[in-house]
């Protein structure tokens, strides 16, 4: 992950809403600015109190620095509820050549993204659903990375946030989830983290179609039983976030 | 709504009320709804709490109690909570809680207000609670067939001819001929006094004076039909139908208290009625042979359709199917007797089970017996009777009334025995009462004569009238095997499917729905003393002991029509469709509004096999 060069070292080590202030103060781009200004709440704040956006992008491949967002999901909620009216999906243009796309994407056709938008135009509408909130996604190692790479390249800064990853909350939970080499001999599966599997464990039910929103959705459903069961609303977001 | 919402959509719409509603307001809602996941015992909704909210049960499985603490109703997936707090735009009313971990759609007082104004099936649905949204189904289906809704008095558009019993024949044909009508109204006394005394009609003219070459001047009082069959102005006109049905009468006289108000005939009601059901009943005394009537029975099916087609409701399609069946055994009755001549005994032929409660369908076989008169002598006399049932039972079969595979017909001996037999037989049952033989003869107690002397069947009645509500054990026995057949419907109200044989995945409206109702209604019936067969007056005599509660007869006459109109269109839907009609359905083959209405209607079942329960088995330790 390319990291911002205007940043210190230093301040890159500060807790979170530290960070924010410093950054608020030396973010160039009016959207950057005004994300961090809205400020990042205390790591000692209960979960129950932090507003949160689930968020989930659709990509052209695994890799930031090779590869392009095509769709984001995102909706903003809190532990007791997650709010529909607020939901957003938009389908963006990626910026390398089509004949990359070996991934098919569900739902988006190349008219769809022929017709879409750049990211740069519609930016302004997705921060005004991030500001002030803590992001959710499952599986950490996409969102963040691919939306710093992607403000890189068209407001030439990056983007730094925590997110709360309920892959990594599964992970956490099931440390043990390769079983032994005798297991294994015997056919036991490892436990499977993904989302789709991570929620069967909770009796959340299956959705049929695959689409950056649905995920988003799906994503803060799982955070939402997954603090009920092995946290508790009391739990400092601190205590969660990477 | 953001079109990616799509899968909580689908999902909405799966489910009443959702299912009928105009596409806008469901995406609306969905864009609308908060979603919350709660884990099993969060208290979802306090007693007291401000109502701001409906919820939809997307996963797990909620309970609502009553504020005693009480269990209410467990809802499942699809289900709705916490409309009636919203209604009174005040408070909690039933406070819920999670049984299971769930994941729940919160719909906010605003879309829910909204969804409330702009579409009526949703505010039908939230406005009552199940067992009145339940009645609300049956009577908004019953409003849309005219022969419900419209009174007797509508189809008297020609006026009344009359004249005194004292005319005689010729100038009462005259009459009938100037006035063009097909029947003159007889009027004994005289001033205030006069009164309707008898009828005749042309068929009359034909068969009883023109074939037997009575002189011109015989008084008309001689060959007029007394101790007449006539309906109030204020019945409906399926009332008159099913009068003129029962008693194969084609003309009824409307009465507005003495006073007679006109006449109505069977070609009234056919304008309304266009299956015709009447109309085959008519036709099934017209023919000659058994194949004629074999011709004729290929039609009760396309009748039974276009029965169900017109939104007839259960009562009509049941009485008229029973009608039909009634007219062909007494038809069959009369071609066998002109074939093996007048009975050397008297005797009367019964109908048992579905036909005797004149809740026919298609699919039914023969029930029957035969009660013959004490001096009937078997060596002599058995001969002739057995010949005459064999004839009967025979062409019923060729009809398409299967032969009963429990032989419970007159061909059997057993059930083909004198009056005094017979007196002894149901003595036994109910004095000497055994769970099992009970189990056999459960389908006694439903009975009915159709032909000859009706009045052997009536004593039968009066005797077990009579009996009945003092055996204790006997109604207790009856109550123990009524609860042996329980209504599908699981814990958490979802339908229990049967596992077994080819009917795999369905569940059988008959043996788990109508036939438990109509067993537990009959006990009651029986120990109400009751003397009637058909399902609804037995409901209705129940109601004048007060044994149970108007409220509880409302709900069982809801459940019993509602369950048995799904059971007739499945049938209706299966022999359009060319298929064979039985009573198994599939969950899926319903519409959610049926799905949702049916759990209400197994729920009252359910209930009322509860109260059966608690009335004879506690009282069965008691006594036995």
């Amino acid at each position: 992950m390319s990291e911002t060069p205007f940043m210190l070292d230093d301040a890159k080590r500060l807790p979170w809403p530290e960070q924010y202030e410093a950054l608020a103060n030396s973010a160039k781009a009016p959207v950057l600015k005004a994300f961090y200004e809205a400020g990042c709440a205390s790591p000692d704040t209960p979960v129950s109190e932090v507003p949160m956006v689930a968020l989930d992008f659709e990509t052209t491949g695994l890799e930031a620095d090779e590869h392009s967002i095509v769709s984001i999901g995102l909706v903003p909620f809190t532990l007791d509820a997650i709010q529909l009216s607020h939901a957003r999906h938009w389908v963006v243009r990626p910026k390398l050549p089509l004949h990359q796309m070996s991934v098919t994407f569900h739902g988006i056709t190349h008219a769809d993204i022929y017709n879409a938008p750049d990211l740069s135009e519609i930016l302004e509408e997705v921060f005004a659903s991030l500001n002030g909130r803590i992001p959710v996604v499952h599986f950490r190692h996409i969102e963040r990375p691919f939306l710093n790479v992607a403000l890189q390249y068209r407001l030439d800064e990056g983007i730094r946030f925590p997110v709360v990853d309920t892959m990594a909350i599964e992970a956490h939970l099931h440390p043990d989830r390769q079983p032994s080499f005798l297991k294994r001999l015997v056919g036991e599966k490892p436990l499977s983290i993904r989302l789709a599997d991570s929620r069967t464990r909770y009796g959340l039910p299956h959705y049929a179609a695959h689409n950056a929103l649905i995920d988003a959705i799906a994503t803060a459903e799982l955070l939402q039983a997954q603090i009920q069961h092995h946290f508790s609303p009391q739990t400092p977001i601190g205590d969660l976030w990477l | 709504m953001q079109a990616e919402l799509i899968d909580i959509r689908n999902h909405l719409i799966q489910h009443a009320p959702f299912y009928d509603m105009p596409e806008e307001l469901v995406n609306q809602l969905t864009a609308s709804i908060e979603i919350s996941y709660v884990r099993a015992g969060t208290q979802i909704t306090e007693t007291g709490q401000i109502s701001t909210r409906m919820y939809y049960v997307r996963s797990g499985a909620v309970e609502i109690f009553r504020r005693s603490g009480e269990l209410y109703n467990r809802i499942g997936e699809g289900g709705i909570f916490g409309q009636f707090g919203l209604l009174m735009r005040g408070q909690v009313r039933f406070p819920a809680r999670a049984l299971e971990d769930s994941l729940l759609y919160r719909i906010p007082a605003e879309t829910f207000h909204h969804l409330f104004e702009n579409d009526e099936n949703f505010a039908d649905f939230v406005e009552i609670e199940d067992r009145s949204r339940l009645r609300s189904a049956v009577s908004r289906r019953e409003k849309s067939n005219t022969l419900m809704t419209s009174r007797v008095s509508r189809l008297i558009s020609r006026k009344t001819v009359s004249a005194p019993t004292t005319v005689r024949l010729q100038e009462a044909a005259r009459i009938m001929t100037d006035n063009g009508v097909s029947a003159l109204l007889l009027m004994g006394g005289e001033g205030d006094s006069e009164r309707l005394t008898g009828i005749i009609t042309d068929r009359d003219l034909r068969t009883r004076a023109v074939t037997e070459a009575l002189p011109s001047e015989t008084p008309i009082s001689e060959i007029m039909t007394e101790g007449l069959i006539t309906i109030r102005a204020s019945s409906y006109i399926f009332e008159a139908m099913l009068t003129m049905l029962h008693n194969n009468v084609h003309h009824l006289p409307v009465m507005d208290g003495h006073e007679v108000r006109g006449v109505i005939a069977l070609a009234d009601i056919v304008r309304y009625e266009s299956q015709s059901s009447l109309y085959l009943v008519s036709n099934i005394f017209h023919q000659q042979h058994v194949r004629g009537l074999k011709k004729i029975s290929l039609g009760v099916r396309d009748s039974f359709v276009r029965m169900v087609n017109e939104d007839a409701n259960s009562h009509m399609i049941g009485s008229a199917m029973a009608g039909i069946g009634r007219s062909f055994t007494q038809r069959l009755l009369e071609l066998g007797e002109e074939e093996l001549g007048p009975p050397p005994v008297p005797y009367c032929f019964m109908a048992m089970g579905s036909m005797a409660r004149d809740e026919q369908l298609v699919v039914t076989d023969q029930d029957n017996a035969m009660i013959l008169d004490n001096s009937f002598v078997p060596e002599e006399h058995d001969e002739y009777f057995l010949a005459l049932a064999k004839f009967v039972s025979d062409g019923l079969a060729e009809c398409g009334y299967t032969y009963c595979t429990g032989d419970i017909m007159a061909t059997n001996p057993k059930w083909r025995q004198p009056l005094k037999v017979w007196r002894g037989y149901f003595t036994d049952w109910i004095e000497n009462p055994k769970a099992e033989s009970l189990l056999n003869s459960n389908i006694f107690f439903d009975l009915d004569g159709i032909f000859g002397r009706t009045e052997f069947a009536e004593e039968l009645k009066t005797l077990i009238t009579e009996k009945a509500s003092n055996s204790q054990l006997f109604l207790t026995l009856m109550a123990r095997n009524a609860l042996n057949r329980t209504p599908p419907l699981g814990f958490f109200r979802t339908f229990v499917l049967e596992e077994d044989g080819k009917h795999q995945k369905t569940f059988n409206l008959k043996r788990r729905g109508t036939a438990p109702l109509s067993d537990l209604i009959r006990i009651h019936a029986l120990a109400c003393g009751s003397r009637a067969q058909n399902s609804l007056e037995r409901l209705k005599s129940i109601g004048e002991t007060k044994l149970i509660l108007e409220d509880d007869l409302s709900n069982l006459r809801d459940a019993l029509e509602f369950i048995s109109i799904v059971r007739i269109r499945h049938q209706a839907l299966t022999l359009e469709a060319g298929g064979e009609p039985d009573n198994n359905v599939r969950p899926e083959d319903l519409s959610p509004f049926e799905r949702s209405h049916l759990k209400d209607a197994f729920q009252v079942v359910s209930n009322a096999q509860k109260f059966l329960r608690f009335r004879y088995t506690s009282q069965a330790t008691r006594h036995v």
